[in-house]
């Protein structure tokens, strides 16, 4: 077992070294910045303020649906915060979040001094800051924020009811944010492909870093095709084309295609790297290597190469032959092989280690229980004729929840638990963690399992006010959602508390026992220092790679 | 950063905003790609432009079953016409031919151009409603307060499964003035 005791050249050493100062001081520090951990710092605050502003939004909806009939907002608004709900979370929520970790470990990971293209790396942010600011911009405008659902599906998305004064402007955050992401992703390739340590190669790489590679390049293949479908909604409203209305030949289902090439490759995008993570962080708490190392990164990039042909599944209903209908359903069915593997990797990872239940262990653990739920259900809207029964019901609601909340939101909570203590140098509260946990994950279950009753018994999404038949579902599942958004002060007040100190316990570089023996970052000193790997360590911890080795 | 490093960063880097151009613009040909897609009916089953006209064909008549056919019509965003078949029901015989007056009025001062988009309920009967002749395959200009009777005939293709009793055929005009006449 190589367990890289890496001399790790310590930063007092340097001062001849120019670049080994310490970050500048003030404010403008945070707006200049360059380096990766000030960028990733930046990337996960806002992306945690941003999982407040999207939380709100769904408070907002969970209180209107609490009890039958109108009472907090009128229809149009509500529909305004299902959209922005889901613009939020996605794109200044999840994706941000998993920029964040990619900064902050990828160089600790494979041992680069900085990301590969830091001042791109600082303009991707702020690009993203000035998209999310445009879009909320939105909400002050006439005729509100734009309300006809994320996926911005014409007619609707055109028609002079739903689009006030807010579709150009949703259009504009929305290439944004797709240039920022786009060059996010060329940094992380470029860092991972030109920046690993010498004795790195690439199937020595953890699979943090090989999930995100992935997604990285998902990434740069769909988000300019969104780019191209929302530009091709602005000339259809204000320069006279016709991609999409009837009236002058077009198709509004042609829409429905582009979006989903896109929109499928995204929700890997968005899970991808929360793989990454889980995979990380159970074996450390399993005492055991990873089990299945290079069988994981197959999966990984079998899923990825699937999530191109699979879109159509999101259109079940549209009128599609019945060839087209049996291919989307079979091909979709094929992703449970890949995500299986995975999942009973994990599992197999934790058989007889010797295990044991910190805080991020907790969220881990429940991702991967929560996401197998998610992926069942999955599996059920892939049967074709059965969708036509879910098909824009609670269902999928409770389905794409599931694959989001308890999987990928609980991991990014478990690599906040995980690194944090890394990063800063101070052990977080343990009690409290755990009780974050244990709400989190009680919660979130009341919170959105209920929406597959509702869903199956046929109540639609996207509306304000529904049949008494669903009521005490929704209320049950309002009871849950108001917990698990409560709950999640508790994360806020740890990451504060974290940063100020913690417990007052001085953490060691490897944190968790014998973490060093899994990733490089733990052979760096806590707090980790504000530059790394100045010169690149000459061994790599492999224990994660033993079976391919 | 080394000289050498550099250069791989600008090589790769311009690969990679190469490959992010090029599928900005694979975006766009994903329109060809989709009407090729359609024609070869494998993602879509019938699309507005799909209806093509079909020259007569002699079918041999199924007087054993009778098919009603419904009509129905709508003008999209309240554009200022009327439009309405001249009868809303028709009971068919499958093989035979039939042909329908629709009555479209142009009610306001000004030309407006109008494209009518046609849909089946069931979905899955419009490849055997056969169209020989329809006012549905191109765009119609109404001059100031024009009226025009505008035939469609139709033959139910006697291979219809059985369990088709009804077929409902709607027609709805869009509004294309303002496009066509800015193009």
């Amino acid at each position: 077992m190589s367990a890289a005791v890496v001399e790790h050249d310590d930063h007092d050493d340097h001062h001849d070294d120019d670049h080994d100062h310490g970050p500048a001081k003030g404010l403008l520090r945070w707006i200049v910045t360059t380096n990766h951990k000030d960028i990733g710092t930046l990337y996960l605050l806002f992306a945690l303020a941003m999982f407040f502003v999207g939380g709100s939004m769904a408070m907002v909806i969970r209180a209107e649906l609490f009890e039958p009939g109108l009472q907090f907002v009128d229809p149009a608004f509500f529909n305004s915060m299902t959209t922005m709900h889901a613009l939020v979370m996605v794109f200044g929520a999840v994706m941000p979040a998993f920029v964040g970790l990619a900064n902050w470990q990828i160089p600790l990971m494979i041992g680069a001094a900085d990301m590969a293209l830091p001042r791109m790396n600082n303009m991707s942010f702020w690009m993203l800051v000035a998209g999310v600011l445009l879009l909320a911009s939105t909400l002050f405008m006439e005729g509100g924020a734009p309300n006809g659902g994320w996926t911005l599906y014409p007619p609707l998305v055109l028609q002079p009811i739903t689009v006030g004064k807010a579709l150009p402007f949703a259009i504009f955050s929305v290439h944004l944010l797709g240039i920022s992401s786009i060059m996010g992703a060329i940094n992380i390739i470029a860092t991972i492909l030109n920046m690993r340590a010498p004795a790195m190669r690439l199937m020595d790489m953890p699979l943090f870093v090989w999930t995100w590679l992935i997604t990285a390049f998902l990434l740069i293949a769909v988000m300019p095709v969104f780019a191209g479908a929302v530009t091709m909604l602005l000339t259809d409203k204000f320069f006279h084309t016709s991609f999409f209305n009837a009236a002058g030949g077009g198709d509004p289902v042609l829409y429905e295609h582009i979006f989903w090439f896109f929109g499928h490759p995204e929700v890997y995008i968005m899970i991808l790297p929360t793989f990454g993570v889980a995979s990380t962080i159970i074996p450390v708490f399993a005492r055991k290597p990873l089990f299945g190392y290079a069988s994981m990164v197959w999966a990984t990039a079998s899923i990825a190469f699937l999530s191109f042909i699979v879109w159509a599944h999101h259109m079940f209903t549209v009128g599609m032959p019945i060839a087209g209908e049996l291919y989307f359903m079979y091909a979709t069915m094929i992703i449970a092989v890949p995500t299986g593997v995975k999942v009973f990797n994990w599992t197999a990872t934790m058989w007889k280690g010797a295990m044991t239940f910190e805080t991020p262990m907790l969220f881990s653990i429940a991702f991967v229980v929560l996401f197998t739920m998610g992926g069942f259900t999955g599996l059920m809207m892939a049967i074709a004729p059965a969708d036509f029964q879910y098909h824009d019901t609670y269902f999928i609601v409770a389905h794409f929840h599931y694959t989001l909340v308890p999987a990928s939101i609980f991991i990014l909570m478990a690599a906040g638990y995980f690194w944090l203590p890394k990063w800063t140098g101070h052990m977080y509260n343990e009690k409290i963690g755990q009780l974050h946990f244990w709400l989190s994950a009680i919660s979130v279950n009341i919170l959105f399992f209920p929406q597959h009753f509702l869903g199956l018994a046929g109540m639609p999404r996207r509306i304000p006010d529904y049949a008494i038949q669903f009521a005490d579902w929704n209320m049950i599942s309002s009871i849950g959602g108001f917990i698990f958004g409560a709950s999640q002060l508790l994360f806020l007040y740890i990451v504060v508390d974290t940063i100020k100190g913690g417990t007052g316990e001085k953490v060691t570089a490897e944190v968790w026992e014998d973490a060093a023996k899994h990733g490089l970052e733990w052979t760096l000193p806590s707090p980790v220092p504000y530059h790394t790997w100045t010169t690149p360590p000459t061994t790599v911890p492999t224990e994660h790679v033993l079976d391919t080795h | 950063m080394t000289e050498e490093l550099s250069k791989k960063h600008t090589k790769l880097v311009r690969i990679l905003v190469l490959v992010a151009i090029s599928m900005f613009g694979f975006g766009y040909a994903l329109v060809p790609i989709y009407d090729v897609l359609c024609q070869w009916k494998w993602i879509e089953r019938d699309r507005p432009d799909d209806i093509k006209q079909v020259s007569e064909a002699a079918y041999k008549v199924d007087m054993d079953r009778e098919i009603t056919v419904e009509f129905l019509t709508t003008l999209n965003e309240s554009t200022p016409m009327e439009f309405h078949p001249e009868v809303k029901q028709l009971k068919v015989h499958p093989g035979e031919y039939h042909t329908v007056n629709f009555y479209a009025e142009n009610k306001a001062n000004k030309v407006i151009v109008v494209r009518a988009i046609a849909s089946f309920s069931p979905a899955l009967t419009s490849s055997y409603f056969e169209k020989t002749q329809c006012f549905c395959f191109s765009e119609q200009t109404f001059q100031p307060k024009e009226i025009k009777t505008m035939p469609m005939r139709f033959v139910i293709n006697p291979e219809l499964p059985v369990s088709y009793k009804t077929i409902t055929l709607s027609y709805t005009f869009f509004d294309n003035t303002e496009k066509s006449v800015n193009k």
